[in-house]
């Protein structure tokens, strides 16, 4: 059986601490590694959320004046990189992937728990290094996409040590990458068939595919930089007849899917739980799966678009411009499909269920500002300018970053037993969604205008428009409280859920709140229609006492 | 509806300054149509769904078992791929009509270029290895362009001028030929809608027709260090006489001037 070696495992679980410690320990066990990645990453959320209030606050007035230009390009090199490699990427794959796909597969644990726990604790020291390079030695000053020459003449300590960071995270995320796939295509429960899977399950299928297939290039070039400023090579030094369009290549080779790295797990999450909540099937299951993987495999091959001004050849310009044009096709699929999910639902309108909706209707936005980015003849005028900043915060917050709460106010009652408070929740949802949009719907304008990307002064006909955005990052800030409220006061205070507060279906709610160590007491149930939801369909195919021995593996 | 007038109605962009940006302008203003109604279309069904379909007190019961719909999935499948498509064509035809697809359509025609100027308003950007037209276009007013740290300067071989300012005749088309000497910078002048990294070891090229007399800012795009926000010059786009003065003023070879 595919569990035999999980008595070995058994003896492990026994030396672990127990209670609140466990977060602390060197833990095998998939929950506590999900949860461990969860609140790390909400300590680096609000680390990078006060670097983001710096940069505001630096432009609230067109001249430089809150702190020097050499730490502002600090500043905005550090909340991209911590808010992209510490936050979302190890959230909405780390934390929600490790916690819930052996529950989806019916497995009691991830496939390598040893590689899990390593890939989990290489962030803290990675993030810590990190952020204590900006009090040692000051931190790197190129921007998160550290562009040579730029990144070669800047301070070499810092650019270093962000390096040495990055290939720590992305070496994590290639442990967690493999982890996945071997854990959805092999520990599936006998009986399971991939087509019966829960959709968040492709997403992180298709997601884990993007990170082993993308990581390891970006990691090579970093390291490749690395020689340059360290060792005098010219890799990408053009005062040594380097190439530094070459590095921009292979940069976004990574970068690009890694923006898909942040948000189809993201759109697996919502696909959990808009049903749910809407008491309705999935709408169109076969027709996401397919539009995951369509996603997944255009994703690879539309990085240039982000270097339309770089001097690239027409030819390239045009294929670039078709192929990330052509992945509204499928992205536009799994939207309409949510919106006919909510259709004809009984839908609860609670936290999860607002977030969930902000996320659509932000990323529709984030989508069309997308394609219109992905035109040339566009693109020439805007490419590093502030309506690219607000393009892809509706993306990367708008989108993933509104999953990652509604994930929350979603599965705390799983991760505690507890509910959280509603009407915090609600004022929370309001607070986030009006503060976002005030933040970075005037950025758009802004770009249009002429107000380029990372820049501390600016033209001061852009002022009051740049204040406006302030406030809303001011009023972005100010929401992270009743969530922290709630999320600390809950975890005492907060209403018994039960084991099955909203009633799913889907495997992580038919064991008990918070769940046992190897996830059920007795045999994992085999769930065949994670969202058989709807009038006369409820719990027919539920075969809860199913045990193992009747059905064959399935390949 | 609504959208398509909000599309055509709303002016988000500065004023026109070259020939390139009326063809820009155009394309946005398409875009932002089809923007809109789409924004305003999933967000009117989003809204619509949640107050409709809300659970009412008292509701235990659960929706519609409604799994898919083929005819549907297919739909909505096809509206975006023919929007995308119908965008994607538009946006190259927009793309050639700003001439930068020149080098790929005409290949070694490009000696030919002043013929073709006025369909090809604009002669696109890229890589100056790829195209040397400018050199042997009669018209084309030839710049050189130096960027450093944190600095334009424009270097006018016709007179032997170098200038912390880009003066430009309006009306003649303007040939740039761009280079970096240290990290890498990008010229932008929004209200030519146009922008171009500047490479160190890597020339670039971008050619312009500017349209409409005044004084607007040259912005450099591409983080280029802590100073990179105050790197900025001034083009000054003026009538050929007064381009002129300024010309003769400055020119340091005698013989050039007219």
């Amino acid at each position: 059986m595919s569990f035999s070696n999980l008595s070995l495992e058994k003896q492990s679980y026994k030396l672990q601490p127990s209670g609140w410690l466990r977060y602390l320990s060197f833990s095998l066990d998939h929950k506590v590694i999900g949860l461990q990645y969860l609140i790390c990453g909400f300590i680096f959320y609000l680390i990078g959320g006060a670097l983001a209030s710096a940069i505001r606050i630096e432009l609230t007035s067109p001249i430089s004046d809150f702190m020097p230009r050499e730490v502002y390009n600090q500043v905005l090199t550090l909340h991209g990189t911590v808010m992209i490699f510490l936050w979302i990427v190890p959230v909405v794959n780390g934390a929600f992937g490790n916690y819930l796909i052996p529950f989806y597969v019916g497995a009691r644990d991830m496939a390598f728990p040893r590689l899990n726990a390593v890939a989990f604790w290489l962030i803290p020291p990675a993030g810590l290094m990190l952020i204590s390079s900006y009090f040692i030695t000051g931190a790197a000053e190129s921007g998160w996409t550290a562009y040579p020459p730029l990144s070669i003449t800047t301070p070499a300590a810092g650019q270093i040590i962000w390096i040495l960071s990055v290939l720590l995270l992305g070496g994590s995320s290639i442990f967690g990458g493999i982890n996945f796939i071997a854990t959805i295509l092999k520990l599936r429960r006998p009986g399971l068939k991939l087509m019966q899977l829960p959709m968040y399950c492709w997403a992180m299928l298709g997601t884990s595919i993007l990170v082993v297939l993308s990581t390891p290039v970006l990691a090579g070039t970093l390291i490749l930089l690395s020689f340059d400023i360290i060792a005098n090579t010219g890799f990408f030094n053009p005062a040594l007849g380097g190439n530094v369009i070459v590095y921009q290549h292979l940069f976004w080779f990574y970068s690009h899917p890694a923006v898909y790295i942040m948000v189809l797990p993201a759109f697996g999450l919502v696909s959990e739980i808009l049903p749910i909540h809407c008491r309705k099937p999935l709408f169109g299951y076969s027709t996401m799966v397919y539009s995951i993987m369509a996603i997944v495999v255009l994703g690879l091959v539309v990085w240039a678009h982000h270097m339309f001004t770089s001097g690239t050849p027409p030819w390239m310009r045009l294929f670039f411009t078709i192929a990330t044009s052509f992945i509204a096709v499928p992205t536009g699929i799994k939207f309409f499909n949510w919106v006919a999910t909510l259709w004809g639902g009984k839908i609860s309108l609670n936290s999860a269920v607002l977030f969930s909706c902000g996320f659509i209707v932000n990323f529709v936005l984030g989508g069309i500002t997308g394609v219109a980015l992905a035109q040339v003849p566009f693109d020439i005028h805007v490419h590093d300018t502030y309506f690219v900043v607000a393009h892809f915060h509706y993306i990367v917050y708008g989108g993933s970053v509104f999953v990652i709460f509604s994930a929350i106010y979603h599965w705390y009652p799983k991760f505690t037993g507890r509910l959280m408070n509603e009407n915090l929740g609600r004022i929370h949802f309001l607070l986030t969604f009006i503060g976002f949009n005030l933040c970075f719907a005037p950025q758009h304008w802004l770009g249009l205008n002429g107000m380029p990307r990372r820049v501390a002064e600016y033209d001061p006909q852009f002022a009051f428009v740049n204040q406006l955005s302030s406030a809303g990052a001011l009023l972005m800030a100010v929401s992270t409280l009743p969530f922290l409220w709630n999320a600390i006061r809950s975890l005492f205070n907060g209403q018994i859920a039960g084991d099955n507060p909203w009633n799913g279906l889907t495997p992580e709610w038919l064991t008990s709140s918070p769940p046992p160590v190897e996830n059920w007491i007795g045999p994992a149930p085999l769930v065949k229609e994670p969202y058989a939801y709807g009038v006369n369909k409820k719990n027919q195919n539920l075969d809860l006492n199913e045990s193992n021995e009747s059905t064959s593996p399935n390949q | 509806m609504g959208g398509l007038w909000i599309g055509q109605n709303v002016n988000l962009l500065p004023i026109e300054a070259s020939a390139n940006a009326p063809v820009y302008d155009e394309l946005f203003r398409v875009l932002f149509s089809i923007g809109t109604i789409l924004f305003i279309g999933i967000l009117g069904l989003v809204i619509y769904s949640l107050i409709r379909f809300r659970r009412k007190p008292g509701q235990l019961s659960d929706g519609i078992a409604l799994e898919g719909n083929l005819p549907l999935e297919i739909f909505w499948t096809a509206v975006p791929a023919v929007v995308v498509l119908f965008i994607g064509i538009y946006s190259y035809d927009i793309y050639d009509r700003m001439g930068g697809m020149t080098p790929l359509a005409h290949g070694d025609m490009h000696t030919h270029n002043s013929a073709t100027t006025e369909s090809k308003i604009w002669g696109g950007i890229g890589n100056a290895s790829e195209k040397t037209g400018y050199e042997s276009s009669i018209a084309s007013l030839p710049i050189e362009v130096t960027a450093m740290q944190f600095a334009f300067l424009f270097h006018y071989p016709e007179g032997d001028i170098i200038s912390g300012e880009l003066h430009v005749p309006v009306g003649r088309p303007v040939s740039m030929r761009m280079e970096s000497n240290d990290v890498i910078h990008a010229f932008w002048v929004p209200e030519f809608r146009l922008k171009q990294d500047v490479i160190p070891g890597q020339p670039t090229i971008l050619n312009f027709t500017p349209t409409k007399p005044g004084r607007y800012p040259v912005i450099c795009a591409e983080l280029c260090g802590p100073y990179h926000g105050g790197m900025r010059s001034t083009v000054v786009v003026e009538d050929p006489n007064e381009y002129q003065t300024w010309f003769n003023k400055n020119a340091k070879d005698e013989t050039l001037k007219t």
